[in-house]
């Protein structure tokens, strides 16, 4: 019998009588109040940064200032001007290390915990949001969900690969002392585009 | 429990060692404190929170029951979405499927992100006496990495150390300057040296969080980014499970993943909660489902519900003997009060001093998210332990003439009467470390001068 068949068959033989799975029904209703604001003040809790804007203009002034200082920046939104195509799902990390900055768009936010949700699709490459040193995500005021139940129950596709973000790369495993930027990227800045 | 055989060193001894140095043992209780504080402050921001738990428990406690479905399910969705699925036994056969595709690759190099399975499973050693370069890259893991230790916290590895160890290690290693203790320093050491190990290994190991039946993908939880940074650079991805890390349907995740990083770190949730369910172009994923014993687990009706186990760590944060004792003395991949009822399935014999490193006080049940009854299964494999002969037989006879005594009220009496006068004509025969183990570190009380048996029929009136 091959391990497959003895885990499945010791698993059939000793797991308890069928138990009825809950019904994700919370008694608590989600708070919509204020979501722009909360969620800003969640993305701070957590060492990112929410900048609140009316078009993609101010997006935009940040990749041309970004790459006048020389530095390499890719972008990914047809909005802020030429994209980087150069950037495919299968470029290998030794291209991708030198990214400074790299400008993404994500599918929306969750206000409880300053979350974004992304997919493979919206990276271009599922290396870039780690492998970047600084990082910049748009998404529209008009997409926020409060929480994780309403954030489940909008992903339409999962894809190949899906994220939630919720700021920079963080660690605090010397002596519980918070670095920010351990792997990933140093900085997180989240434009809420209104 | 130090006269059991077969063992270098048990919990209580191992904990002695740990206590030796006073200032770190209280700086190890006060830092996983403060972690158990932050763990409270975010559960209290959830008015839904008591709700959540029940049904994290709910859901996990249905997964349980439907096991074996459940995984089936799994396994045919994600080789739909190309992932190849391998079932291993016990931890030599988990091992040697890892090293088949290492070998098979002709790979010699490879780096890991956090699973307490491939610790549980000792990878790393087989790997190495094989001749694979295993680099962890979890901070807290290549610490304890560098200097040869186990991680001593599920969640914070090398919360035993102290910067200075630290600084100590990384000037050995990676050659940072010599009495710098900045954090930031030598993260930025760490980030350095790892970036280079991630964009040259061709094969990465994760653990998994969550496995999804319905959709056949596998949710990964880091706030560092080292699983992505080694998954993504890599052209192989191996993901290492156990079993019981299923659950049904993707919308359970919200449930999981409000309650994960609160109840770990007091994070909202962590930063990165990555989903993959399909090989990135030209890449091999692989997901090794593991037993290790977890059936066997399964079939124990009073100590089945420790599978529903996330391993946020908050059991070991609130742990009075945890706090004081350090992961290590558990000599286990897991410690902690929720390793004590795990590890006896594993090895009743090698581990059957654990579940008595407890004052069975119930601070891990009621932060436990997933409402495992923890210190109720503590209690119940002592008496496992008792009756299967691994509890030290001095303990055994001292628990029976403990009995006997108790049962017979006017033996009772004439041993306090003797008890009292010994301790007033020989203290030194209570106060004495090697012949009253209790007095180690504690005071003795003042004895009094007559029974309250006594004192109580003089004074009624």
């Amino acid at each position: 019998m091959s391990s497959r068949e003895r885990i499945l068959s010791a698993i059939t033989a000793n797991k308890p009588g069928l138990l009825a799975a809950p019904a994700l029904n919370l008694s608590v209703l989600p708070d919509r109040t204020d979501m722009v604001a909360r969620y800003v003040r969640a993305l701070e809790l957590i060492a990112g940064k929410a900048v609140v804007v009316s078009s993609f203009d101010a997006v935009m002034e940040d990749v041309r200032a970004t790459r006048a200082a020389g530095h390499y920046v890719v972008n990914t939104i047809a909005a802020l001007g030429p994209l980087s195509d150069e950037v495919t799902t299968d470029t290998h990390a030794d291209t991708l290390e030198p990214i400074y900055k790299a400008f993404l768009s994500a599918e929306f936010g969750v206000v409880e915990n300053g979350a974004v949700w992304m997919t493979e699709s919206q990276m271009q490459n599922r290396l870039v949001p780690f492998i970047c040193q600084h990082l910049v995500i748009c998404i529209r005021a008009t997409d926020l969900v409060p929480n994780m139940h309403e954030a489940y129950d909008r992903i339409r596709e999962m894809e190949g690969y899906g994220l939630f973000l919720a700021g920079p790369s963080k660690t605090a495993d010397i002596e519980q002392s918070l670095v920010i930027g351990a792997h990933g990227a140093r900085s997180l800045v989240v434009y809420v585009v209104e | 429990m130090s006269e059991q055989v077969g063992k270098s060193l048990w919990h209580a001894d191992a904990a002695e060692v740990f206590i030796a140095d006073e200032p770190r043992t209280d700086w190890h209780d006060e830092t996983l404190w403060f972690v158990r504080s932050k763990r409270d402050k975010a559960s209290m921001q959830v008015p839904e929170w008591e709700e959540l738990r029940e049904l994290a428990s709910g859901i996990k406690d249905h997964s349980l029951s439907n096991l074996d479905n459940y995984l089936k399910e799994f396994e045919e969705k994600a080789t739909a979405n190309g992932i190849t699925v391998h079932w291993a036994i016990d931890a030599a056969e988990h091992n040697e499927i890892i090293l088949g595709i290492l070998n098979r690759h002709g790979f010699n190099k490879m780096v890991k992100s956090k699973s307490m399975l491939t610790e549980e499973c000792h990878l790393n050693a087989f790997l190495e006496e094989n001749g694979i370069d295993v680099v962890d890259t979890d901070l807290g893991e290549r610490i304890v990495q560098f200097r040869q230790e186990t991680p001593s916290h599920i969640v914070l590895p090398a919360i035993h150390l102290k910067k200075q160890d630290v600084s100590d290690t990384f000037h050995e290693h990676l050659g940072t300057e010599k009495g710098n203790n900045d954090p930031q320093y030598l993260t930025e050491a760490a980030r350095g040296h790892l970036r280079g190990k991630f964009i040259s290994s061709p094969l990465a190991i994760t653990g998994v969080n969550f496995a999804i039946a319905e959709t056949g993908g596998f949710v990964v939880c880091t706030n560092e980014g080292n699983a992505d940074m080694g998954a993504h650079a890599a052209s192989v991805h191996i993901a290492c499970m156990g079993v019981e890390k299923i659950i049904p349907k993707a919308k359970d995740l919200a449930v999981f993943l409000r309650l994960l990083a609160r109840s770990a770190t007091g994070q909202p949730i962590t930063t990165y909660s990555s989903h993959f369910h399909k090989p990135r172009k030209g890449q091999e994923m692989h997901v090794v489902i593991v037993d290790n014993g977890r059936s066997r687990q399964l079939g124990r009706p009073d100590f089945r519900n420790s599978l529903k186990c996330i391993r946020c760590a908050a059991c070991f944060n609130t742990c009075p003997v945890y706090r004081r004792s350090g992961g290590h003395s558990y000599h286990t991949a897991v410690a902690g009060p929720i390793g004590s009822i795990l590890n006896p399935n594993l090895d009743m014999k090698a581990n059957a001093d654990l579940p008595f490193a407890s004052t069975l006080c119930g601070s891990c049940s009621n932060v436990c998210p997933v409402k495992i009854d923890i210190h109720q299964q503590l209690w119940k494999w002592r008496q496992v332990l008792a009756e299967e002969g691994y509890v030290a037989p001095s303990k055994k006879v001292a628990m029976k003439g403990m009995a006997f005594l108790l049962s017979n009220p006017r033996l009772y009496r004439i041993a306090g009467r003797i008890g009292r006068s010994m301790m007033r004509a020989f203290p030194g025969l209570m106060n004495n470390r090697k012949m009253n183990p209790w007095y180690k570190q504690r005071e003795m009380p003042e004895a009094p001068a007559q029974s309250f048996r006594d004192w109580f029929k003089e004074n009624k009136t």
